[in-house]
């Protein structure tokens, strides 16, 4: 079902604020059940674009993302697991 | 005779169920549990136009039918007919958002699988058009194949059609149900955006104020420091805004105290009724006024979609102590009372972490202990301005509130290292748009926040001050002798008293602990039937109780009651919601032993340095 890990593609966690992207590939197996599942119900799957909008305050950390019509919050650590290519402004 | 319909409201987070449910039902809601789990059940009753009862209920905020959390299952085992005290609904109202199809489409596709007879109510449409996006319900209607009614459920638009269409549908005979549905996300997703794509006529792109609000509240410097200004605020205004409607009622009171002592002629049953009923639940209901304050400022937060931004800028602090912004939802609701926010850590997946907040929610200055606080303060601090609209007694507070704040963090720490260790807990939550939310689901929430404390001091309050008067009025002191000293409760304070005399408090307030494990507000009304007891010759009511109370306690003696109530657990709801949500003992028990031995740490602390201070003398 999932697609080859890209390693060469960016992953969520390095794109920077304001950036639409597209998702690529997510390492389902590097999150825990309740962590994937969540992420599903957020909407997070291949060819969803996404936009990091705001970063927390201190650590820059979590990362508010905007996926597809909603916006919500995950962790950095997350957001690595979360490979992506650029689509541009 | 055959029970009204049941009619069940589902739907994803912030779709605004609870917004269509308050609109569908009024003010006349039950809220309850649904037995054996800790979910919160919120029914209510609608007439239908041929005067028809229907039973409606608020089903928990789900994702999809696939649990994530006890709430999501108990969604999930309603709709199924699998639910211990639930009958199967018999018809279904969805709530999707309309500016977010794409998400809340996959639920409502689930949903409509289990062949209930079902309605979406296509809510938010106002905040869609304002986002620039352009729906055709028609094309909707025809992709799901149920009627489809737009509505805008703050504002009560759209309602009445759907009443309408309800009643169509509980008139149309049944259909067979289905009990196995697609579990297989990513399909019901991809199935999900061609429907939203099919359902979109246009869409301008504009830049959403929600976008524009959140850079400047989740801003990297302007963001901790609205959220810290709004705190202040928040507790500043609890002590400004009831200044007044305290008053009132503290004369109020008064006046019935002397119209009842006046009617009465001396003697056990005046005693009673002035000294112990009038007196002890008078001196809480007093507070009424800053509790309802600060339950607005909460249902405020929450409304309009602020309290996640604060866990949004709070999670990476949060996560430092082991905790995740997750928990700040529940401790906040803490400074409200803590029963509602160990409820609420049901959200939080991970168990360690949920423990750890449930074990350190005590620790969030409730509003029961306002009572306490603001009687202290009053009587020792002065009412001096520092700055324009600081004022000395609004600054003790918030260090109050600071202190509870600084020791959970500590607290949680320390469990995280110890016994609750772990992997850390992940943070992931969804940030609704933001809304106004309507004042009037506002006035409902505070209206049930002031008759459970109403309710609470009529019982409750009023049975222990009862007891307390009973046991401190017998036997009756002979001359020379001092009532609170010969008294059963004298003896029994005397006890108690040689445990915290160390700590700098004196017999009056081991009196007042006893009774205050109820709940922490019978202090004052403990302490005030004490001093009226113990004072029959002056008027009651004439003589204010803070005034007694500067003659008979030291500064040091104060502060270090102050700090007492910062950590002591003296509330049996808390504990018994405790054990509920931890399925026994152990948890209650390590929860009431760690902050009692903290309360007696801070409280000997606090006397010790403010006696060597100069401070010990009345």
């Amino acid at each position: 079902m999932n697609a080859p890990f890209q390693p060469e593609a960016l992953s969520l966690d390095r794109l920077a604020l304001g950036t639409r992207a597209r998702v690529a590939s997510v390492d389902w197996a590097s999150l825990d059940e309740g962590e994937a599942c969540r992420l599903k119900h957020f909407g997070f799957d291949e060819g969803v674009t996404v936009e990091p909008l705001h970063l927390g305050p201190f650590g820059r950390d979590p990362i508010a993302v905007r996926v597809g019509r909603m916006t919500v919050a995950i962790r950095r650590k997350h957001a690595g697991a979360i490979r992506v290519t650029l689509l541009g402004r | 005779m055959n029970p009204p319909p049941l009619v069940a409201v589902a739907g994803n987070p912030n779709a605004g169920k609870s917004a269509l449910f308050n609109a569908l039902t009024g003010a006349r809601q039950k809220v309850g549990n649904y037995p054996g789990v800790t979910v919160e059940r919120k029914s209510g009753r609608l007439t239908l136009a041929d005067g028809r009862p229907v039973e409606v209920v608020d089903l928990p905020g789900s994702y999809s039918l696939d649990p994530a959390s006890p709430d999501e299952a108990v969604t999930r085992d309603v709709l199924l007919g699998r639910q211990k005290g639930e009958r199967q609904p018999d018809a279904l109202i969805i709530v999707l958002d309309a500016s977010n199809l794409d998400n809340h489409l996959r639920f409502a596709l689930q949903l409509i699988e289990l062949g209930l007879p079902t309605i979406v109510a296509l809510n938010m449409i106002d905040l869609a058009k304002r986002d620039g996006l352009e729906l055709d319900p028609a094309a909707l209607e025809r992709e799901l194949g149920v009627p489809v009614i737009e509505t805008v459920a703050v504002r009560r638009r759209g309602i009445g059609e759907l009443q309408t269409a309800l009643d169509d549908m509980l008139s149309a005979p049944r259909c067979g149900l289905h009990k196995h549905v697609k579990t297989d996300i990513v399909h019901l997703q991809r199935r999900a955006r061609e429907i939203a794509t099919a359902a979109v006529v246009s869409e301008t792109p504009v830049r959403r104020w929600t976008h524009r609000l959140d850079s400047l509240l989740l801003h990297p410097v302007f963001g901790p420091v609205i959220l810290a200004a709004i705190m202040f605020v928040m507790f500043q205004a609890v002590f400004a805004w009831s200044a007044a409607p305290m008053a009132w009622i503290g004369d109020a009171v008064a006046w019935v105290s002397n119209l009842v002592g006046n009617a009465l002629p001396p003697g056990l049953l005046r005693s009673l009724i002035v000294d112990g009923a009038i007196a002890g639940v008078g001196a809480v209901i007093t507070f009424l006024p800053q509790i309802l304050i600060l339950f607005f400022f909460i249902l405020l937060l929450e409304g309009t979609g602020y309290m996640v931004r604060a866990a949004f800028l709070m999670d990476r602090l949060m996560h430092g102590v082991g905790l995740s912004g997750r928990a700040f939802i529940p401790l906040l609701s803490s400074f409200a009372c803590a029963v509602p926010g160990i409820m609420a850590t049901r959200t939080i997946d991970d168990p360690k972490d949920r423990l750890t907040t449930i074990l350190v929610a005590p620790l969030m200055t409730c509003s029961a202990r306002l009572p306490v606080y603001t009687l202290i303060i009053a009587a020792f601090i002065p009412n001096t301005r520092l700055a324009w609209g600081v004022g000395l007694q609004g600054l003790v507070m918030f260090g109050l509130y600071i202190a509870g704040i600084a020791g959970a963090l500590l607290a949680a720490l320390v469990l995280r290292r110890g016994v609750l260790k772990g992997r850390s807990a992940g943070f992931m939550m969804e940030l609704p748009k933001y809304q106004w939310p309507p004042l009037k689901d506002v006035v409902i929430g505070i209206l049930t926040r002031a008759q459970i404390f109403l309710k609470r001091a009529g019982t409750i309050i009023l049975g222990t001050t009862i007891i307390l008067w009973a046991l401190a009025s017998i036997p009756q002191a002979g001359p020379g002798q001092k009532q609170s000293e010969v008294s059963i409760a004298g003896h029994i304070a005397t006890g108690i008293e040689t445990v915290v005399r160390p700590i700098g408090f004196n017999h009056d307030i081991a009196l007042a602990l006893l009774p205050a494990m109820a709940a922490r507000e019978v202090a004052v009304s403990a302490i005030a039937t004490v001093y009226s007891i113990d004072s029959p010759d002056e008027q009651a009511g004439a003589s204010k109780l803070q005034d007694k109370l500067q003659h008979r306690w030291s500064l040091a003696t104060a502060l270090a009651f102050l700090a007492w109530f910062v950590f002591a657990p003296q509330c049996i709801s808390t504990i018994a919601v405790t054990r509920r949500e931890t399925n026994g003992w152990k948890w209650p028990l390590f929860m009431v032993t760690y902050l009692f031995v903290l309360a007696y740490l801070a409280a000997g602390a606090t006397y010790w340095i403010a006696v060597a201070a100069g401070l010990g003398g009345t």
